[in-house]
């Protein structure tokens, strides 16, 4: 089992080096600056749109909603218009809580087995946290990043700048998102190997991304707190790849392009593994439907008829007995 | 049950898969080992051939040779391919798990095994793993690493065993944060096994039985009528009075569908016979028909426990038979996966029922909304609507004796959403009432281990196991109260759960909420009741 | 059923090109607008004396580190002497008279500003430090 996660360290290793040897020996900047990015990019918005399509070509011919609470009853009865919805504004509803609040895993709970005769569960709320923090400030991160990619930096990405460094700890001043990032996936990642069964249950496919996240927020923690990197000249090329005025400014320091092509490893691989999840939650049927199969008519598209006993055939098989036990029949 | 294991000794070996890692090899290399006391028997080959289902023939679990077809690999593979392009929820619960392992103790069969390939994820990843390798590229490309494997005669094994521990309870669905349901994945395991001829025969004799005489036990028409009568005369003999329930009848109000089985065994027999005494009190107080039938004589659909296909097969008779009679709508009785059905499938296969009125109680005049579509009411929503307009008299001080705690079913609970109704009829009809913890009720309620076609004899350690973290709740409120009767609302509930009470917690009854209802109910000229519906004394010290 | 057709289509393409628009955010964003690197104005001061405290590749990259080192240097030690790279010395210090880093780069928006704008940093310097007047 060990091999899955060996094996993930060593493809992220291996990519880590490509841009050193890439770049340092071969010299190859504009494909590392240039080129990989703009196919990464091209690869995750097709791929990405590719494969909700993919999902979207199959009907759901069902509506089984996942009930989690009371439903839409008699008036009398109060209704958990969230986690049963019969809205679409319930639906919606639910939905924000799930995509932003992580709902489901709030409910999270560990199973204790005690000494003695009882089974109890516990307290567990650190997936729901870990998860949020990592997927928060991954998210925070990326708006962040955007300081390089516009021209003027919109307000907003300053306010959410100026939010997430306002400890002012250090010079350049510390962002804390970068940090709970690292600890987060730090966390998911002990966290598979060292539940067992957790552990049991990963695969290859999942230590990789962590990994791959790890080595990106290590390059990017170097990259603004200890190597120190000339940042007008890498906004120069950054503003020529989303103004497609792609320049390579020489005095780049290697690090930019391992931390790069490693966020470019990341978004290629993205519509290709389970990160598709992301997408995936809006599209799952048990929880973007309403509750409300008993008042519409959901339609299934493949609807087809089905061999049935009918009643004529029941009856024509019994219908002595019933005779005799006094049932009616329709045909004496 | 004497070769069985004690229940410290099975709480034991369960604690113990807990406590001790899973194997080092990984899961796709420990072979799976099909285990006595975890396995239902094969279908039996006349069931197979009556339903016209694929490859009917006499097999062992047990046995090397399974008799496939020579192709097997190929129909699975096809008919794989089928299911993805016909479900969403298939395609996307295949792609977008990434392994957090929230699902992986919310399972009562994990729980109660400790068995690593009974946690929900690995359950599916059973599937998933042939998936990424008929399907995918990445699986294609890096097999293995990429969590694909070939489909091989084990892995078929493996399937089998474990599709048949999982009673579709979409517990796990609750706590996934994409709410993968593992019974979307089962129900297609099952589909797929289905095609080579794999299914149990505690599922395949009851739905060749439904198909033939309209229920799972084969009970015949004049026996069905018999049996009913039977219960009339109990009546009589407790409260004097002459029932006279109608069959088949044509143009009556009211269509009455509940699983056979409470027409077939303690203590489901005592709910039918609620439910004869409430329409009773109906007819005699408010004039309304409400008709039993015996082709539709069955609320339960194990044909869901096989495929989509044979759940629309016999799912068909309850608007068939509506239609015949004439009546205005249907009214289901308690049960559990029939509600899933009704809930999230009936209209949609074998609708629309434009030949039947929206429902309307015809006694206080309350429209079912809720059911508009569908036209089919739970008996728990109609009892709760006519107690709240004050239209049944009721005496709660006969159900004294018993400390009541309410058991959700799974699927009213996490497919409907039918939770406050069964308790606002139990606290109006019951004077003590407790509730089990949180985490064990409502849309975190714990399975009776025996769902989905698996209440058989032979798996009995598989039943006892996975019934445990019910059993240990019911226990706590047993210990901390002194709970002694577990209320449900589901027939298998009624056949599953006096087993494991008696196993786990031996002095808890279980019993069903139209029993309750109907030991309360003072019917219109009735005598002074003595006893209640079990001919057991009203009360501990008039026993004495 | 029909290959290839896609189901509840209105509402995948709806989120589909939400998705798009915002992927794509900085390729739209920037649309159309020059976004020029900036360039700095150097002093006439600077521009005769040629070489500052340290290697211009240095200071790009790290001059707010310097500026940290000279602040712990004079508020915790009362050094105010940094001898450079090449053996000059220089008076520590940010904005005090001639001999500073605003003395030689006098103007704070032509020397500053520019790259702190661009590149959407905003140090804390003049939380403290009285901003120099521009005298244009």
């Amino acid at each position: 089992m060990n091999l899955n996660y060996l094996f993930s360290l060593l493809a992220v290793t291996v990519l880590f080096l490509v841009p050193w040897v890439g770049v340092d020996i071969l010299g190859k900047k504009e494909l590392f600056g240039l080129i990989i990015p703009y196919f990464a990019v091209l690869i995750f918005i097709g791929g990405f749109i590719h494969r909700i399509i993919h999902w979207a070509q199959s009907p759901v011919p069902f509506r089984i909603p996942t009930t989690c609470g009371q439903g839409q009853s008699l008036s009398w009865i109060k209704q958990n218009k969230i986690d049963n919805p019969s809205t679409t504004m319930g639906v919606i509803l639910r939905m924000i809580l799930e995509i932003v609040c992580f709902r489901s895993l709030f409910r999270n709970i560990r199973l204790e087995y005690r000494e003695g005769k009882h089974i109890s569960y516990e307290w567990e709320k650190w997936l729901w946290l870990g998860a949020l923090a990592f997927h928060w400030s991954f998210f925070v991160i990326i708006i962040r990043h955007m300081r390089f990619f516009t021209e003027p930096v919109p307000f907003f990405i300053k306010a959410l700048e100026d939010l997430d460094g306002f400890l002012q700890i250090g010079l350049p001043g510390i962002f804390i998102s970068g940090f709970v990032l690292l600890a987060a996936v730090l966390y998911l990642f002990f966290r598979r190997i060292y539940i067992h069964q957790v552990r049991y249950i990963s695969l290859a496919s999942d230590y990789f991304p962590l990994f791959l996240i790890m080595a990106i927020a290590i390059s990017g923690i170097i990259m603004r707190y200890f190597t120190k990197v000339d940042i007008i000249s890498v906004k120069e090329m950054t503003m020529g790849l989303v103004t497609f005025h792609p320049v390579v400014k020489e005095g780049v320091h290697t690090i930019v392009y391992v931390h790069l092509f490693l966020v470019c490893v990341l978004i290629a691989y993205f519509p290709f593994s389970k990160l598709m999840h992301s997408g995936g939650i809006f599209m799952s049927p048990t929880r973007n439907l309403a509750n409300t199969t008993r008042v519409k008519r959901h339609i299934n598209p493949w609807n087809y008829p089905v061999p049935v006993h009918t009643y004529e055939a029941y009856e024509s098989e019994f219908r002595e007995k019933m005779k005799e036990a006094g049932l009616p029949v329709e045909k004496e | 049950m004497a070769d069985e294991l004690k229940p410290e000794e099975l709480l034991n070996q369960t604690r113990q898969n807990h406590q001790s890692n899973p194997p080092i090899t990984s899961w796709m290399d420990t072979p799976t080992i099909i285990r006595k006391g975890m396995y239902c028997y094969a279908s039996n080959p006349k069931s197979v051939e009556y339903l016209g289902l694929p490859n009917a023939r006499k097999w062992n679990p047990i046995e090397d040779d399974w008799k496939l077809p020579d192709n097997w690999q190929e129909i699975i593979h096809k008919g794989f391919k089928e299911r993805l392009e016909r479900f969403r929820s298939i395609k996307v619960f295949m792609d977008i798990c990434v392994r957090c392992g929230a699902c992986a103790d919310k399972c009562h069969f994990f729980i109660g095994t400790g068995d690593p390939k009974n946690m929900p994820v690995l359950r599916a990843e059973l599937i998933r793993s042939i998936y990424r390798n008929d399907f995918t590229s990445a699986g294609k490309i890096f097999g293995r690493l990429a969590g694909a494997r070939k489909m091989t005669l084990d892995v078929l094994k493996e399937w089998w065993y474990y599709f048949f521990q999982c009673s579709e309870c979409r517990r796990c669905s609750v706590y996934c944060p994409y709410g993968i349901d593992t019974a979307e994945i089962t129900i297609l395991g099952r589909e797929l096994l289905n095609l080579i001829g794999l299914n149990i025969d505690w599922i395949a004799t009851p739905v060749a039985n439904c198909y033939r005489t309209g229920n799972h036990l084969g009970i015949q028409p004049h026996a069905f009528k018999e049996m009913i009568e039977f219960f009339c005369e109990d009546i009589e003999e407790i409260t004097e009075l002459k029932l006279e329930p109608n069959f088949n009848k044509k143009g009556a109000d009211i269509l009455f569908i509940t699983p056979s089985g409470d027409v077939f065994a303690d203590p489901g027999t005592y709910t039918c016979m609620g439910y004869l005494m409430l329409f009773h009190y109906l007819k005699e107080k408010y004039g309304l028909e409400v008709t039993w039938s015996t082709y539709a004589s069955e609320g339960g659909n194990f044909g869901f426990f096989t495929s989509h296909e044979t759940m629309k097969r016999l799912n068909s008779k309850m608007y068939a038979e509506a239609k015949r009679l004439g009546v205005k709508w249907i009214l289901g009785g308690e049960c559990g996966h029939m509600w899933r059905v009704i809930q999230q499938y009936m209209s949609t296969m074998n609708g629309p029922a434009d030949f039947l009125e929206v429902p309307v109680s015809p006694i206080t005049g309350t429209k079912f909304e809720n059911a508009k579509e569908t036209k089919m009411v739970h008996i728990a929503e109609f009892t709760a609507d006519l107690i709240k307009h004050g239209k049944l008299d009721l005496n709660p001080s006969r159900n004294d004796k018993y400390k009541i705690t309410f058991h959700d079913s799974c699927n009213p609970s996490r497919g409907m959403g039918l939770l406050e109704e069964p308790r606002y009829v139990i606290n109006q009809t019951c004077n003590h009432f407790y509730e089990m913890p949180t985490n064990t009720i409502r849309e975190q309620t714990f399975c009776c281990g025996s769902g989905s076609g698996l209440n058989a004899g032979e798996n009995i350690e598989l039943r006892m196991a996975g019934g445990l973290p019910r059993a240990n709740a019911v226990k706590y409120v047993h210990e901390k109260f002194g709970v002694n009767m577990l209320a449900c609302i589901c027939a298998v509930d009624r056949a599953a759960l006096p087993t494991l009470m008696e196993y786990w917690v031996p002095d808890v009854g279980v019993i069903g909420l139209h029993e309750l209802v109907a030991n309360a109910l003072i019917l219109p000229g009735e005598c002074e009741r003595t006893t209640d519906l079990r001919g057991e004394p009203l009360s501990e010290e008039e026993g004495e | 059923m029909q290959k290839n057709k896609m189901y509840d289509k209105e509402k995948v393409l709806a989120g589909l090109t939400i998705f798009v628009i915002i992927v794509t955010f900085p390729f739209w964003y920037n649309m159309g607008k020059a976004a020029p690197a900036p360039e700095i104005k150097l002093s006439d001061k600077a521009k005769a004396a040629k070489v500052c405290v340290a290697p211009k590749s240095f200071m790009t990259a790290e001059h707010m580190q310097i500026l940290d080192v000279w602040r712990e240097s004079v508020v915790r030690n009362k050094k105010r002497l940094y001898s450079s790279l090449d053996g000059k010395n220089y008076n520590m210090s940010l904005s005090t008279g001639e001999d500073s880093c605003i003395g030689c780069h006098v103007s704070k928006a032509d020397f500053c500003d520019r790259c702190h704008t661009y590149a959407s940093v905003r140090p804390y310097c003049w939380d403290c430090h009285i901003e120099p007047k521009e005298n244009k």
